[in-house]
């Protein structure tokens, strides 16, 4: 970084289905989108709000030479943007998509070139690291060809992430900014907090009325394809409002996409029943034609039925355009029923067995029920246990446009309250749910600089590494191996933990360690020891010890939260010179 | 007296004519007695030199681009054909087809060309008022954006009904094009393997 004092506050959020950039140049100012330039087909440049989290990868000639190229990429040989995705919906085993939950998904190599999932020999494959590189590396070349005289490395960037991020899918967030040419690491934020930091913007000073000491808003942010929970709650801190996120959900795969395939999946039958047969073009015109649809009926003043019309495919349109309808029956059965249906409190995700073997793919939900998942995440929210009762509601996310959607969602929560004599939530009125999250993100890197509300929170989860017991070796059967904590939940940035337990580690060895995490564990102190079971296994963690070989050192587990927000795991030695040795992620994958 | 065959004029012309027509009357006697004769049936010899044919509007070519750019107008087709099938519609032959077919295919059309269109342009009404109200139009209104017609006689200012509020284009963005592009492709040939 120059000296330069950075002249802007950026935002940026790297979404599963599409990022966006807003940014700031002064507190008077509230943060706007910047428009990005993207190729729209070969040959055409326009710029959108929205730049599609896809990837594609052309095959030699596809397109005529120079038809991809950008100000900045004359020599492309790949495009991400709205061509990717909308060539990629025709041919996807070139396309690379939703790379952010291959980011988070631990069964995978994830700095392995794996994407596109499936794809043929002859097809480039990227690293769900390098996929989001790349999408990061396309925002900050839009940035720096419209402030060539204030480059994005220069600037205070917040880089969003879903709460439910781990310490290994953020650290791997950060490695592709860096990829990206961040020389100074972005800061991360959770995506809820940033869609609750431009509802503060947007309300001014005024916030502090809308909500009173003791109030727990629920965040719900049901994207194009994740849904992501968190509670933040209001407290009194010298007689100020302070507001602290003090739970945040699992992440969950499920989103708006899912709901237009299975609109699709309905119109597909219904067309089928009269002796229609899709092929796949078609197909994609129908989930095209859902989303639209979904859009309207679900919009205000809905009408009873929208007219789907699927064209053909050749040149000739007129008699060869398929014509059906979506009612509003039909969308109250799959979309409010299938997607939120009204549900009790105790209600849990039906985890159906799995077979035998399974696939890698990404691990979706079996249960496509948002409401169950809610329930299930305020039921384990509390304190011990104990049903979190919201008192506010903020919405994010495209799905949560509608006002159906969200009326639905109120009403069930307030259904719960109800049954436990709270009263119904305050809807707290929403922004802009395509844009809240990167311009509340640009609101936080200004209100870092220059002082403004704060949400605290610290870690999302407690960590925890697997340490074996010291036992009487037997035959055949491995160790057993307690889950030590290392870093607590809320753990805030910028502290530093240190286990009391020592270890004898032998230098010019590779060290491995099992690590564990936990969004639910809310009391375990440092060293406190558990059963792994209850806990969630994460990327082992690792380090090679440079020394003399073969001699051994005493050393302890340090934790240590950075400014950035994220986990560093150190061993320090307990002599002198206290060499300190750092431990990585092995994001190799486990499945 | 025979009169000689007159061969029927281009649909263009006649529009043209059609439009034109009634101002000519209005300001020229000597044309006016001609229809009006005409019209009685005792048609006079058409003169020597019949009315030049509609003027095609041809500014005057700036001296330094002879050929006019029509990039834009290929590229804004091509949009229309991607989002909405325009040309494909267009290019059809609709007298076969039930009006329930051409409505199926025109959905699509519309749709898809309203998307586009908004894509690239914003379109405004040019006049506020609903159609159907009163309309005053002072002395040295912008007769580019409002144009009389009907009993067009007096000074201004003027008084009317707003027959049509117009359109006009707020904003135009066309996107880039990359160098080699050639927009006369409007929509390359597709081959499935």
């Amino acid at each position: 970084m120059s000296d330069e004092h950075p002249t802007h506050a950026v935002g940026i959020d790297l979404g599963t289905t599409h990022c966006t950039l807003s940014a700031t140049a002064s507190a008077d100012t509230p943060p706007a989108p910047l428009p990005l330039p993207q190729i729209l087909s070969p040959g055409e440049i326009g710029e959108r709000t929205l730049l599609p989290s896809f990837l594609f990868f052309p095959a030699d000639g596809q397109f005529p030479a120079g038809s991809l190229a950008l100000a900045w990429y004359p020599a492309a040989r790949d495009v991400v943007g709205t061509f990717a995705r909308d060539q990629g919906a025709t041919t996807p085993l070139r396309l690379v998509s939703s790379a952010k939950s291959w980011l988070s998904h631990a069964g995978v190599d994830r700095r392995g070139e794996i994407l596109p999932w499936d794809a043929p020999e002859g097809v480039p494959r990227v690293s769900p690291v390098q996929a989001a590189a790349r999408y990061l590396g396309h925002l900050r070349a839009a940035w720096d060809d419209a402030h060539p005289e204030s480059p994005l490395a220069e600037q205070d960037v917040v880089l969003t992430v879903p709460a439910s991020f781990d310490a290994v899918a953020r650290e791997l967030t950060l490695e592709a900014a860096e990829l990206a040419g961040f020389d100074e690491p972005p800061r991360l934020l959770e995506e809820p907090q940033a869609a609750l930091y431009d509802w503060v913007a947007q309300r001014g000073a005024a916030w502090r009325d809308d909500v009173a000491v003791g109030d727990v808003i629920l965040v719900v942010d049901i994207g194009g394809g994740t849904t992501d929970f968190s509670l933040i709650a209001v407290r009194d801190e010298d007689g100020t409002l302070q507001l602290e996120r003090v739970a945040v959900g699992d992440h969950i795969l499920l989103g708006g996409d899912n709901m237009d395939l299975a609109l699709a999946y309905t119109v597909r039958a219904q067309l089928e029943q009269q002796g229609t047969v899709l092929d796949d073009w078609q197909m994609r015109a129908v989930t095209h034609g859902c989303r639209a649809a979904k859009e309207t009926l679900l919009g205000e003043d809905p009408p009873t039925a929208v007219p789907l019309t699927i064209p053909s495919r050749g040149s000739r349109l007129i008699g060869k355009t398929l014509r059906t309808e979506l009612r509003r029956e039909q969308l109250d059965a799959v979309l409010l029923e299938g997607f939120f249906p009204a549900v009790d409190a105790d209600a849990r995700p039906q985890t159906p067995r799995r077979a035998g073997l399974t696939t890698l793919g990404l691990p979706y939900p079996a249960d496509a029920a948002i409401t169950r998942h809610l329930a299930a995440f305020l039921s384990r929210a509390g304190e011990d246990g104990a049903f979190v009762r919201p008192t506010a509601l903020l919405f994010n996310g495209g799905v949560t446009r509608s006002p159906m959607v969200r009326e639905r969602i109120a009403e069930i929560l307030g259904g719960w309250l109800a049954a436990t004599g709270a009263p119904a939530p305050t809807v707290l009125p929403g922004t802009d749910a395509e844009l809240a999250v990167s311009r509340g993100a640009a609101y936080y890197a200004r209100a870092r600089r220059d002082g403004g509300v704060r949400i605290r929170g610290g870690t999302a989860q407690a960590y925890y590494v697997g340490i074996e017991r010291a036992e009487l070796a037997v035959p055949g059967i491995p160790p057993r191996v307690d889950a030590v904590c290392v870093a607590p939940l809320g753990m805030e940035e910028g502290t530093q933990t240190q286990l009391p337990q020592a270890f004898g580690l032998v230098l010019g060895e590779e060290v491995s360690f099992r690590f564990f995490g936990s969004p639910t564990v809310r009391h375990d102190e440092v060293g406190a020891t558990r059963p792994p079971e209850t806990l969630t296994e994460l990327a082992p963690i690792e380090t090679s010890l440079e020394g003399e070989e073969g001699q051994i050192v005493q050393v302890r587990l340090h934790a240590h939260v950075t400014e950035v927000g994220t986990l560093e795991l150190w061993a320090v030695e307990d002599a002198e010179p206290q060499r300190r040795f750092k431990l990585s992620f092995d994001v190799r994958g486990q499945a | 007296m025979d009169v000689a065959p007159v061969e029927s004029l281009g649909f263009g012309a006649r529009l043209w004519l059609a439009l034109t027509l009634p101002f000519r009357l209005l300001f020229d006697g000597a044309l006016a007695a001609q229809v009006e004769a005409l019209s009685q049936g005792t048609a006079p010899a058409l003169p020597a030199t019949p009315e030049p044919e509609p003027p095609v509007v041809e500014p005057a070519p700036p001296e330094t681009e002879p050929e006019p750019d029509t990039t834009a107008a290929l590229q804004l087709l091509a949009i229309l054909q991607r989002e909405g099938r325009f040309v494909d519609f267009l290019e059809e032959d609709v007298s076969g087809f039930s009006d329930a077919d051409i409505g199926a295919a025109a959905r699509v059309v519309h749709e898809g060309c309203s998307r586009g269109l908004k894509q690239v342009l914003t379109i405004a009404a040019v006049r506020t008022e609903a159609e159907g109200d009163t309309v005053k139009l002072a002395e040295g209104f912008d007769a580019a954006r409002t144009r009389m017609t009907g009993n067009v006689v007096g000074e201004p200012p003027y008084s009317g009904t707003l027959a049509h509020h117009g359109w006009q284009v707020e904003r135009i963005e066309l996107p880039a094009l990359t160098s080699g592009h050639d927009p006369s492709i409007l929509a390359p040939a597709e081959v499935e393997l």
